[in-house]
Order: C-alpha cells, then structure tokens, then sequence
C-alpha cells in the first residue's frame, strides 16, 4: 500500500512512489513499456524500503510509532474483535475517550478490551484528547478490569499514548491516584492479562494499563519513561536534543526485550504497520492468540502471582 | 538476615556525622528569605520559626524526629545493576550517582529503617530529595519491596516519606518498571492486614505519586509540599496560562479530596502513633490477616523460581 504521508528519512521512498503514481496517471494500463517500468520502479521501492526500515534509529521508530496513518486502537478492534460492545463512563466524573474499552469476541472467545485510542484527522485527534487520558480513564480502565475479572474473562490492553494528560483538571481529579490504582488493579486481577504496545507507549500513562502477564510489542513501537522531547528538555535543556535522548532512553522494542520489559516482538510489515494495517494486524491477532493459548495453562491464583513474579525479577541482576 | 543485625546507634552515628560541624550556621528560608541560625533550625525541626514553612530534610532526621528516642536499625539494601542503560547526556550516569553518593553519604534516594513508634513496630522508608532529586530507580524500588517485606517479617507498619522528582530517566524503561515493582510491595504489606501509610513531602510528582505515593491506606502531607503528577512547569506549557495560586500544594490537593490530612512536622509523629493505636494492637495487626495463600508466601520469601510458582497448590481449581 502507498502511504501519503512520508517521514524525513522516507525522502527516497517517496520520490519513487510519486513516479509511479506520475506514470499511472499519464498512461492506462495497455502501455507495456511504461508498466515494465512501474513494476521497475515498485522494486526500487520494495529495496529502498529494505534499507530504510531494516536499520531505522531509536529516533526513526520514534517517528513510525507516531505516523499519523498507523493502525490506532480502534482499527485493530475492528480488524480483531468481533462484537465489540463499547462500555463507557468511570461512574463518577465522565467518559473518557482517550481511553476506550468494551466487551467483544476475539476468535471467539469473550474478552475485555482496553486501550488508548490518539485519534484520526484533526477532529479526531482532538476529540480523543491525542490518546491522553484523564484520571476519569484510568477509572473507567480500573471498573472495566474488575468486571473482567468477576466473569473470568481475559483482559486485552493496547498501548498507544504519548502519556497521561497533564492538566490543572487531570492534577484536581487525582491523576496521580488513578493511575496508581489502575497499575494496582493491573497486578491484582486472577484473568489472562495481554498487553500489546503498538505505538508510542508513554510513561505512567501507558504503565497504568500495561502490568499484564506477557507484553507483546510491534517491532517498530517504542515503550519509554519519559519521551525523548522531555528527556532532552530536562538533561540537555534543550528539547532539539531529542533524537539523541531517543538513543540514550533504549526504547526500542529490540532493547526492551533485552531487558526483559517485553516478551515478544510482533514483526510488522515492510515499511512499517502503516504500509499494510492488514498484515499488521493479522500478526499481533496471532501473537496474541498464542499468548493467551500459554495462559490458559495456570489457575487464576497462578495468573497473579506469576505477573507479579516477572514485575518482581525485572531489572535484578542475574535475572537480565 | 543482615539487616536485623546492621544495627546502627543514632548517637554513634552523630558522632561521625557531618552534621556536627555545619558548613553553614545560618540557613535562608526559602520561603521568607530570613535567616535561621542552625540550632534554632535543629530544635524546630527544620522548620522556619518564622513563617511556618518546612524545609526538605534527609532520611537520618526524618529517622530521629520520628522513632522513640530516636533509635532505629538501618536496613542493608540489596545491590541492583548500576548504569543497566550506560547512561550519558551532558554526563555520564555513573558520574552523577557517585556525586550524589558523596555529597549525601548515601547509597541511593531511598533509605530503610525500622524501630518503634509509640510502642508499635515500624518499618520508616525515607526518599531523600537531595540524592538526584530522589529519583526513582532499580535502587528505590528494591528498598521499598525489602521495607515491604522486612514490615511484613516484623508484622510492622510501613510508612514512607516520599519526595521526588519523578522515575530516574537515565535508568529508562527500568525505572519506569518501579511503579508496578513498589505497587507490588504495597500490596505485600496490604495482604499481611498491616497499615501502609504514605507521608507526601516537598516535592513528590511524576511516577513516584502514580504509584506508591498515591496507594496508602492514609495519606499525608506537610505543609506547603508540591504533589503532582505533571510538573507544573510541564501544565503551564501545555495550557499556555498561569495557574491557580496554590494550584499542587498539599492544602490545595486536601481540598480537591486527594489527601486524608496535612499534618505539621511538630505533630506528625503523634499522628503517626495516634493512627498505629487506631489500625494496629500490640504491634499486632488489628485485624488478623487472611490465610496464606499461595501467592503470598512468595512475597515474604524470596522469590520462588518458576517451576515452584507454577506447581498447583491446594485450594485451587
């Protein structure tokens, strides 16, 4: 698929397709000379995509994590979950739409699906407050896992937001405690818990739905404590430092399954998610399917504990 | 059991201590800006008598102020992986911890004790601002599971004092990991029926508030502290207005309903014991904690290898 936004490092890839989308518009189809050419020029594509994609920086992924045409949360409910019921509201401020949920079906099984949801277009994007959420969120997020939990059904999470909202309102709401709880809530429920980071996975914001039994993440995703804008701002006091705290924070998913942070990396179509939303999402829907295979195998109580076990061996030595 | 037997005198430790000689006998308020001579400064504790603000204050007077006569037992904390990032920005990680270590006399920002209050068993763990701003890490985390643990051993109380900027950003991702790591520890506490109170003080934001700081059966602040998630350096740039007087201060957040009460320096240990005698008896649980279950046995243990943590156990379906 051609993509019409094109990313700084794309500058290649970009001119190739304008020629062929060029040549397409000058001719029909009958012109053999001109379509050997477009199939000449579609290889160049595929190979400048190789190049480009197989080696991008922490900084790149930085940049496809947040391509405005990659697959947000409400495409892959809609590439994965059938039936999707959305519930709403946190029962006491309102509803939070940077942060959605709902019941539905993946490949038949009853699920929870939680995940933040960034937005398409302008409107969209303002609408879904950018995938940041207010505390009424992570109290939705929180209501949704204990329901999950009280009817046995596994909880789905999808990660995607630059961070929590910061606010005068999200601070006199209690932001702080509703994420609190929200990672609480994560640790403490006896359902299979899957999270898959298929963004930008930003901080506490992102923490407070992401403490599940396994992490899975797309190749091209990034999972880091602060965004290097901020970590650049901070350390370098100058936040056009970021591409190099995007190197220093190691968020790329191939440096946090180093880590042991995450436990799989789902690969993504060449050219990132965006190229191919459909491949994409048939990947992770695999991955997910065989994670949840794997969980199936322990008790509810062995869920908790086995979460908390791997939260607890993380980053001690010996363990790496 | 090394940190039962690591145990430290106050008084001996004042002895060696750098307190003794102050670089400086005066102190500015930050508040005020009057000057307060260092004696005055001691016997008020550290707060201004003349404007009622409180000054940030380390683990060792936290630790005085509030045990009975002032004796405590400092916990040895487990090594964690230093540098795991190889951190550089204008300096490198490594460089920034041993300047931090030097100047505090400390291994990290967070420091264990345990002794008594009033009589009741208590596990203090103290975050001290003055080491990288009291940043979360590997280290913070893993001293607040050992407090957690070591309270449950002692059928303690936990209470944590915290101040902090935030997770450490040079440890990335693992510092982010904290907040589930001391979520965990609270619950560790939670499931032993043992009260875990937290004591915000100036400042407390980011991760440390979104976890931990925000989970105590009773939360507490002092006078005047900033609590927050976002910075208000981080709001203001993202409403582009000024914000409200008061806007993130302890009374503001009493206010809003986020805290259960803002306690003065002066009257925080009475506090402290007054809520032990309420939700603890004889240093005892007031009420008895739940059968072990098999999750929990691997909390006050070490950590049960895999194989051992999947075996079925009875009582399960």
């Amino acid at each position: 698929m051609e993509s019409n936004t094109f990313l700084d490092f794309e500058k290649p890839i970009a001119e190739l397709e304008g020629k062929i989308k060029e040549l397409r518009h000058l001719t029909d189809d009958s012109d053999d000379n001109i379509a050997s050419e477009v199939t000449r020029l579609e290889a160049k594509v595929d190979t400048a995509l190789h190049q480009v994609y197989d080696k991008l920086t922490p900084w790149q992924k930085m940049q496809v994590a947040r391509h405005p045409d990659r697959p947000h949360f409400l495409d892959y409910v809609s590439g994965l979950i059938d039936e999707f019921t959305p519930l709403h509201g946190d029962r006491a401020f309102g509803d939070d739409k940077a942060l959605i949920g709902g019941l539905g079906r993946f490949r038949g099984t009853p699920v929870m699906v939680i995940g933040h949801e960034k937005g398409t277009g302008t409107a969209g994007r303002v609408e879904h407050n950018f995938g940041m959420a207010h505390p009424e969120g992570y109290r939705k997020a929180v209501r949704l896992m204990e329901l999950a939990a009280r009817f046995n059904v596994p909880i789905l999470t999808f990660v995607d937001t630059p961070g929590a909202h910061p606010g005068v309102e999200a601070e006199e709401r209690g932001q702080s405690e509703a994420i609190a709880r929200s990672i609480e809530c994560c640790l403490k429920v006896k359902v299979p818990f899957v999270v898959s980071i298929v963004g930008e996975g930003g901080s506490g914001g992102a923490m407070a739905i992401a403490a599940g039994n396994k992490v899975l993440m797309l190749e091209h995703s990034v999972y880091s404590v602060i965004s290097p804008e901020g970590c650049a701002s901070i350390l370098w006091r100058d936040a056009a430092r970021a591409r190099d705290a995007a190197e220093a924070l190691k968020l790329t998913a191939q440096d946090l399954l180093g880590y042991k942070v995450i436990d799989r990396i789902v690969e993504e179509p060449l050219g990132g998610a965006h190229r191919d939303p459909e491949i994409a999402m048939s990947s992770l829907g695999d991955a997910i399917a065989e994670t949840l295979k794997d969980l199936n195998d322990l008790t509810p109580q062995q869920l908790a504990a086995q979460r908390r076990d791997k939260f607890l061996d993380m980053g001690r030595p010996g363990v790496q | 059991m090394n940190w039962l037997t690591n145990f430290v005198r106050p008084k001996i430790r004042a002895l060696v201590s750098k307190r003794d000689i102050p670089d400086n006998l005066w102190t500015k308020c930050r508040a005020c800006t009057q000057m307060i001579f260092h004696r005055d400064l001691e016997e008020n504790l550290h707060v201004c008598p003349n404007c009622d603000h409180h000054l940030r204050i380390g683990p060792d007077q936290r630790f005085a102020q509030l045990f009975d006569n002032g004796e405590h037992s400092l916990s040895e904390l487990p090594e964690v992986l230093s540098d795991p990032l190889k951190f550089r920005d204008s300096k490198r990680y490594v460089d920034r911890l041993k300047d931090s270590r030097n100047r505090t006399g400390e291994n990290d920002a967070v420091v264990v004790a345990h002794g008594t209050m009033g009589g009741h068993n208590v596990v203090l763990a103290v975050q001290n601002f003055a080491f990288m701003g009291g940043s979360m890490g590997l280290a913070a985390g893993e001293a607040l599971i050992t407090a957690a643990r070591l309270a449950v051993m002692q059928e303690a109380a936990l209470v944590v004092f915290s101040a902090a900027g935030g997770a450490r950003m040079q440890e990335g991702i693992l510092s982010l990991m904290q907040m589930p790591r001391s979520t965990i520890a609270v619950e560790m506490v939670r499931e032993a029926g043992l009260p875990y109170i937290v004591v915000l003080t100036d400042p407390t934001t980011g991760g440390v508030t979104a976890s931990y700081g925000m989970l105590g059966d009773i939360s507490i602040a002092e006078p005047g502290a900033l609590i927050g998630f976002a910075g208000p350096r981080v709001i203001e740039d993202t409403i582009r207005e000024q914000l409200p007087e008061g806007f993130q201060r302890a009374e503001y957040l009493l206010d809003h309903g986020i805290l259960d009460m803002v306690v003065k320096r002066s009257e925080m240990r009475e506090t402290l014991i007054r809520l032990f005698g309420f939700l603890m008896s004889d240093g005892k649980p007031a009420i008895a904690p739940p059968a072990p279950t098999p999750t929990s046995t691997t909390d006050v243990a070490q950590i049960a290898p895999p194989d051992e943590t999947d075996a079925p156990s009875p009582g399960q379906d």
